[in-house]
């Protein structure tokens, strides 16, 4: 019997070790695998997460730091993470990647536009404040508002800025509700517009846009912001460093490598490197669910924002906008440009918005990276 | 964690802020957009004029 349990106590000893709410996280883990394989609910980062949450709550995970026999034992997860999310690399080099995808055409044939992308960040503004009477000390209320974004880059960046304690939470919110977008919008701009309102005809004229043009945007945009959220030059400057290699004609091969290999491959690492913070401890509590809350009223508020603003710019406006391509203000793109695209169809099979809401939605890229670097100037470290 | 609402009061300012400070910085790149535009669309009529003159 004695050699029975000496031959097991090695084999199955570890079971004593779990806990209730490992198991707990390892539901969670399947709940994010399911959205992303079943739901196609943005796969590329749900499904390393959900693998990284039952690998990190797995008793002395070692792709976790363990101490054994009194020695610290380095996890793979964790030295990723120490290594590329506490440096804030991982978010940048994926900027790269989403510079070089986007085309700034449609808002640079129509640079108003660019004041909806502003006024869809009134969400994140409100949310620091709610979170703030909810009882988060202002790091965290900061690092929680920008869920409201729609930008897993900036809401990773400003978390770990903060050093928030709910960075788990966060981007799990965050990317959850950029899946969301088809479903979380479209009640908000039809509770705020009259049908009316969402029959209003934008014509759309092609206008050509030099490539010196194309060429001196980005640079440009580094340069304002950079002057005005100093704290954001990092991320407006990766991320107009990928437009850059884009537009310049002469880097095709690069910005081809940026857009699919570089992505791809940070994407693939950040998912299951967030996961370190999605350990059981830090991740089961109530202000988890809180997290969840704000982030969704966030989203909520930046939509109304856009929506709102152009109703606002209607009043004085002889040529009506249509009041729903505020909505793409946000930086989920194309989802919530092609959300907006797809409600004007719906009401009028010839109303064609795509081209004004993806100038509106790639305009939602640039001011939720300015909003971003506006918290981190605002609120001291 | 409860309802703070001195911490309330202390965020609006901030809130203020961060909305005046996003239309001015995406003002001030509208307006460098256009100017952009201007100048570079200027750039290119002129060039056409030089080459119908040759």
């Amino acid at each position: 019997m004695e050699a029975i349990t000496q031959f097991l106590e090695p084999l199955f000893g570890n079971v004593v070790n779990l806990d209730y709410k490992q198991v707990i996280m390892w539901v969670i883990g399947g709940i994010l695998i399911y959205l992303a394989v079943k739901k196609d609910m943005e796969p590329t980062l749900l499904l390393p997460m959900g693998f990284g949450a039952i690998l990190v709550n797995l008793p002395l995970s070692g792709v976790v730091d363990q101490i054994y026999d009194g020695e610290v034992e380095a996890g793979v997860i964790d030295l990723l993470f120490n290594s590329g999310i506490s440096n804030e690399l991982f978010p940048l080099l994926l900027f790269i990647g989403i510079g070089a995808m986007i085309d700034f055409g449609p808002l640079l044939t129509n640079p108003k536009l660019m004041l909806f992308g502003a006024a869809a960040q009134f969400g994140i503004f409100f949310t620091l404040s709610m979170a703030a009477l909810f009882g988060f000390d202002l790091k965290d209320a900061a690092s929680i508002a920008i869920i409201g974004a729609a930008d897993g880059p900036t809401s990773i960046f400003v978390a770990n800025y903060f050093q928030s304690n709910y960075l788990g939470a966060i981007i799990v919110a965050a990317y959850s509700y950029m899946a969301l977008v088809p479903i979380v919008q479209p009640p908000v701009i039809k509770l705020l517009t009259t049908k009316k309102e969402r029959l209003i005809r934008m014509p759309y004229e092609q206008k050509e846009v030099s490539k010196l043009t194309r060429i001196l945007f980005p640079i440009i945009v580094t340069v304002i912001t950079g002057i005005f959220a100093p704290r954001a030059v990092a991320l407006i400057g990766f991320l107009m460093f990928g437009n850059l290699i884009r537009e310049c004609g002469v880097l095709n091969s690069l910005s081809d490598t940026a857009q699919n290999v570089l992505a791809n491959l940070i994407t693939l690492l950040l998912g299951i490197t967030i996961a370190a913070r999605m350990r059981a401890e830090d991740f089961l509590n109530p202000e988890t669910l809180l997290i969840l809350g704000l982030g969704l009223f966030a989203f909520i508020f930046d939509t109304a924002g856009g929506v709102l603003f152009a109703k606002f710019l209607n009043l004085f406006l002889k040529k009506k906008i249509n009041p729903m391509i505020g909505a793409s203000g946000i930086s989920a793109f194309p989802m919530s440009a092609r959300v907006v695209h797809k409600m004007g169809l719906a009401e009028d099979k010839q109303n064609f918005l795509l081209m004004h809401s993806i100038g509106v939605n790639v305009s939602g890229q640039i001011a939720s990276v300015i909003a971003g670097g506006l918290i981190l100037n605002l609120i001291a470290r | 964690m409860g309802i703070n609402v001195d911490l309330f009061l202390q965020t609006l300012p901030i809130m203020a802020k961060g909305l005046v400070g996003i239309f001015v910085v995406t003002g001030i790149i509208i307006l460098s957009i256009y100017i952009l535009n201007k100048a570079t669309s200027r750039t290119k009529k002129d060039k056409n004029k030089d080459d119908a003159g040759k």
